[in-house]
């Protein structure tokens, strides 16, 4: 194994996996969190009980969490080539990424919402709050610890799905395991990238639980 | 200062619907403490949410200052809603925020500047005696300083009107005296209304000048305490003076409770009846009991003798409650 093409080639694919999850990541917060608290607040025990909004909401977010990836990511490129201008590469894997990602971390936000005290509610709907207030002074920093595990979980599925992006040409950690280590047979590459892998995970699930502590003052 | 005015409200459950309040016509006077009791399940709890609308009733009118809230539009319920503190049986302090910050909240909603807040926020612990836990967390405080914490949120923006949901249930003795103290403390230094909602009647009985008790959603009793504690046939009278074992009086004799109010609880009415009516006093047993900051006493005793007729109508004369058994 030539080290000297293998470093550059690791980190540079290391990147790539970066680019990938972290802005699918940031894409995912911004239009699943809106999602989440959306589904919290017209949910039957919610602010502003709506049923039929509700069950529609999830039914479609059942549909998406039960496609597999690998099927998600084919049957969007029209999609894909419509948003990004391409189907192929490390940006086209974004929006499937994405859109994957956002049923799961839309639930994850609705659960962590459910699980902040009704109490609460009545506390500053007491006081003359709407549901603005609600919802940025009291469910989100309430909820705050719950949202942070939340979103390293999502960060972690999102590593997984993006070993599949390698589909499309996308490239990243996890496409270089497939293609060398398991399809060519090159053990050590296939071990290193593994490895890498599980470093980064390990990283985020202690980094997401540390940041989620912090942020609890119970 | 409150009124509930033919209040309905039934929650739909899967089964069967609860009625939860029926027919409820309730007033609370300008600077009054009104307690509200009840075993549970009687609607307290419904009743003092219909009086922020935290709960809308089915029917009836709630009038608060003038104030039909129940004709209201969402922005003026928010509005006419600052005007009324509440506290409950959990405190319900956000955890994620520090004590000062938690009583910066309705403030906050307000639209008070930042600076501001915090001093108002600061004064409002002062108050409460808390000054120096603003920066702990509602984690690091004992349930007694927390319902203070809850107490300087709710009067943060200056309410005329304080609603307590069990305040001081989940509170131990000690706590449930602080605290009571300072409710009674603040209905007189700044002439705030409360109601408040308790199963202890000990609560009613020391901070109260009115109450009701509440039962499967009716009202079956209220008024002034003084009013209630003079009637023999009031429940709330008989709740507020846990009886008296009965005893067989000896043959002959009469036996009879009296129950001291008012002026003539200062003299020596039973000297004075022995005295003019010749009678015999056997005092069989007696408590005394502080009741809206008076000193209300009750003996049980046997009388014998052949004006014990006329000694017991010198007794009503006199003001006094007497009850006398067969």
């Amino acid at each position: 194994m030539n080290w000297e093409i293998w470093i550059p080639r690791l980190l540079k694919e290391f990147g790539v996996t970066l680019y990938m999850v972290g802005v699918s990541t940031a894409l995912t917060i911004m239009l699943g969190l809106p999602l989440g608290i959306w589904l919290n607040l017209t949910s039957s025990k919610g602010l502003s009980p709506q049923p039929t909004l509700y069950k529609t909401l999830s039914v479609i977010i059942n549909i998406g969490r039960s496609l597999p990836f690998i099927i998600l990511l084919v049957a969007i490129l029209p999609l894909t080539r419509f948003i990004v201008g391409t189907t192929i590469g490390a940006t086209a894997a974004i929006p499937p990424l994405t859109l994957a990602a956002i049923p799961f971390f839309a639930r994850v936000v609705e659960t962590a919402l459910n699980e902040v005290d009704r109490g609460l509610l009545e506390a500053i709907q007491s006081m003359g709050g709407n549901l603005k207030h609600a919802v940025f002074k009291v469910l989100l920093p309430e909820a705050m610890p719950s949202l942070i595990a939340g979103i390293a979980l999502t960060i972690i599925s999102l590593i997984g799905y993006s070993a599949m992006a390698g589909a499309i040409g996308g490239g990243g950690l996890g496409d270089l395991a497939i293609r060398y280590g398991y399809q060519r047979s090159e053990t050590l590459v296939m071990l290193i990238t593994v490895i890498l892998l599980v470093v980064v995970v390990q990283g985020i699930q202690s980094l997401g639980t540390n940041l989620a502590r912090k942020a609890s003052k119970r | 200062m409150i009124e509930l005015e033919h209040v309905y409200k039934r929650f739909e459950q899967k089964d069967f619907p609860v009625e939860a309040l029926r027919d409820v016509t309730l007033r609370v006077g300008k600077g009054e403490v009104y307690g509200v009791v009840g075993p549970s399940g009687a609607g307290k709890s419904t009743l003092i949410r219909c009086v922020n609308l935290l709960e809308r009733p089915d029917q009836g009118r709630v009038v608060v200052d003038s104030l039909e809230l129940t004709a209201l539009s969402a922005d003026a319920l928010a509005k006419a809603r600052r005007q009324m503190g509440m506290i409950f049986q959990h405190f319900n302090l956000l955890s994620s925020r520090t004590a000062l910050a938690n009583v910066a909240l309705p403030l906050e909603i307000e639209g008070m500047e930042a600076k501001a807040r915090e001093a108002k926020a600061r004064e409002m612990l002062d108050l409460v005696g808390l000054t120096d836990k603003a920066d702990s967390y509602p984690a690091q405080l004992s349930g007694g300083q927390k319902q203070r914490v809850g107490i300087a949120r709710a009067l943060a923006t200056h309410p005329k009107i304080l609603l307590s949901d069990e305040a001081t249930s989940a509170l131990d003795p000690q706590s449930t005296q602080s605290i009571l103290v300072l409710l009674k403390q603040l209905n007189e230094e700044l002439g705030l209304t409360i109601l408040l909602i308790t199963h202890q009647m000990e609560v009613v009985k020391q901070v109260c000048d009115h109450v009701a008790l509440l039962e499967s959603g009716y009202c079956v009793e209220q008024g002034a305490i003084t009013d209630l504690i003079a009637d023999p046939n009031s429940r709330l009278s008989r709740a507020f003076f846990p009886r008296i074992q009965e005893q067989t009086p000896q043959p002959g004799a009469v036996s009879a409770i009296i129950t001291f109010l008012g002026k003539a609880a200062d003299e020596p009415v039973l000297a004075t009846l022995v005295r003019s009516y010749n009678v015999d006093v056997n005092i069989l047993g007696g408590s005394i009991q502080t009741v809206a900051g008076k000193r209300i006493g009750q003996l049980q005793v046997e009388l014998a003798g052949e004006q014990t007729a006329q000694a017991l109508e010198h007794l009503r004369q006199l003001g006094l409650r007497v009850e006398v058994s067969a």
